[in-house]
């Protein structure tokens, strides 16, 4: 068999130029989690069922499990580990969760992070009906959705105090 | 839950992507990805080539026109829901796109690629075929479009060739007095529909109901359009016949029996929905 194609992609990760050489059907989510070391994106059902795999491509949350990395060559792609402030201070929707219990194992997180650090760049003030339908897509098995919802309308109060203080 | 080799291409423009199609031995199309990368990924799907047509600016276009709604094949889900143009000139686009999948994959996923994908649960394959809407198909030989009614051939198949490239959709606007909706049943929204029925209703000028049409989609393995006027033709949109309706629709269906559920629930979903669907659009 002859050799397999790749090709050498530039991703702009979290605001990092990262520049590799992968085979063409390496996924978006194995290219941050094998080739990148970003294990922050997790893998659930690698069929953009489950959600987890969200990440933000050119500020539009997809799931990086249903993108070829080599079709995301030259985008901007922000993962869960670009939320964090340098300084280590977490983003309002990593600190909602925290405080709205909003996780127990995890899995999930990323992908719910993800989507709520979208739709309250889109939305400052979402309604419950908005949260609802921004978070659908994603599958949690063990939290559940109440504290989930709860944790996006913390982070909205949050995000608010903090652009208040300007 | 990985998918087989294959060689990734991007053309420059519409032209260099016709001769890849030509070209290459067992090439598939890639636009958003949302359907065919998870059939790659089970290996459903294996194709040797990918020919990717998301950047490709001649696609990027939605126009707005006499006839309707033209959107070119890089347009995703979520940027024709957000074409405020487009929806005041075809308000059943945003209704039925709102049943597609969840935002995330409205995101990437384009609203050609899933007609292209010819998904007998596909929402816009009943918008097209309501609507009497029609595909541009190119490929080397040149342009040719097809209307709704020859486009959908079978299941997960549409008569886009090998080697031809859908690069636009019409969605006609309907007539004055015309009104639509779409409603659909599913196990958890944005689940693949159980049942789900686009409706355009004409409303005459006394209030009555002159005209109705109902589009299925997860009953057949193509979009199945139901002609309900005889049943509702004179009535006023509050006093429409639910069981003369149901009746109709449901002696119509012939749906199948699968995993998410028997032929005979979806049977009657398709009846129930019939009224809902007419009622909410003449509303």
């Amino acid at each position: 068999m002859s050799a397999e194609p790749t090709s050498e992609v530039t991703l702009r990760v979290n605001g990092q130029p990262r520049s590799l050489r992968i085979p063409h059907r390496r996924l978006l989510s194995d290219a941050l989690r094998h080739d990148l070391g970003l294990t922050g994106t997790h893998v659930g059902c690698e069929h953009g069922v489950c959600g987890c795999c969200t990440v933000l491509i050119d500020g539009s949350p997809q799931r990086s499990c249903l993108v070829f990395a080599v079709a995301a060559d030259d985008r901007d792609i922000t993962t869960v580990e670009g939320l964090a402030g340098a300084d280590g201070e977490l983003h309002p929707v990593q600190q909602a969760f925290s405080e709205c219990h909003a996780l127990q194992c995890g899995f999930c997180t990323p992908g719910f992070l993800m989507v709520a650090a979208s739709l309250l760049v889109r939305e400052p003030d979402p309604d419950d009906d908005t949260i609802t339908e921004a978070i659908a897509g994603n599958l949690c098995r063990c939290t559940g959705y109440v504290n989930i919802r709860s944790a996006v309308r913390r982070a909205a109060e949050l995000s608010a105090a903090i652009s208040g203080k300007g | 839950m990985k998918p087989a080799p294959f060689e990734y291409h991007r053309p420059a423009d519409v032209a260099e992507a016709l001769d890849m199609l030509a070209g290459l031995e067992e090439a598939k199309v890639l636009a958003g990805g949302q359907s065919l990368v998870p059939l790659m990924n089970f290996r459903l799907a294996t194709p040797a080539h990918l020919v990717d047509i998301s950047r490709l600016a001649e696609l990027r276009h939605v126009d707005v026109t006499e006839r309707g709604v033209v959107v070119g094949a890089s347009i995703t889900h979520a940027e024709l829901m957000g074409h405020e143009a487009a929806n005041e000139a075809c308000p059943l686009l945003g209704r039925a796109l709102r049943f597609v999948a969840h935002e995330v994959v409205r995101n990437r996923g384009t609203t050609c690629g899933s007609l292209a994908h010819a998904d007998p649960s596909g929402e816009l394959t009943a918008v097209l075929a309501l609507l009497g809407g029609e595909v541009t198909l190119a490929s080397q030989s040149g342009e040719r479009t097809v209307g709704a009614a020859d486009f959908f051939v079978g299941y997960l198949q549409s008569a886009c060739g090998d080697e031809e490239l859908v690069t636009s959709a019409l969605f006609p606007r309907l007539g004055e007095g015309s009104r639509s909706t779409f409603v659909e049943v599913a196990r958890r929204h944005g689940d693949y529909a159980m049942c789900g029925a686009a409706a355009a209703v004409e409303v005459a000028g006394d209030g009555t109901i002159a005209a109705a049409r109902l589009a299925y989609i997860s009953m057949a393995p193509g979009p199945v359009v139901i002609d309900v006027g005889e049943v509702v033709q004179g009535r006023a949109p509050a006093d429409v016949d639910l069981a003369g309706m149901y009746d109709l629709v449901s002696s119509v269906v012939d749906p199948r029996d699968d995993i998410h559920a028997s032929a005979n629930y979806r049977r009657h979903l398709a009846g129930v929905l019939a009224g809902r669907a007419i009622t909410e659009a003449a509303a």
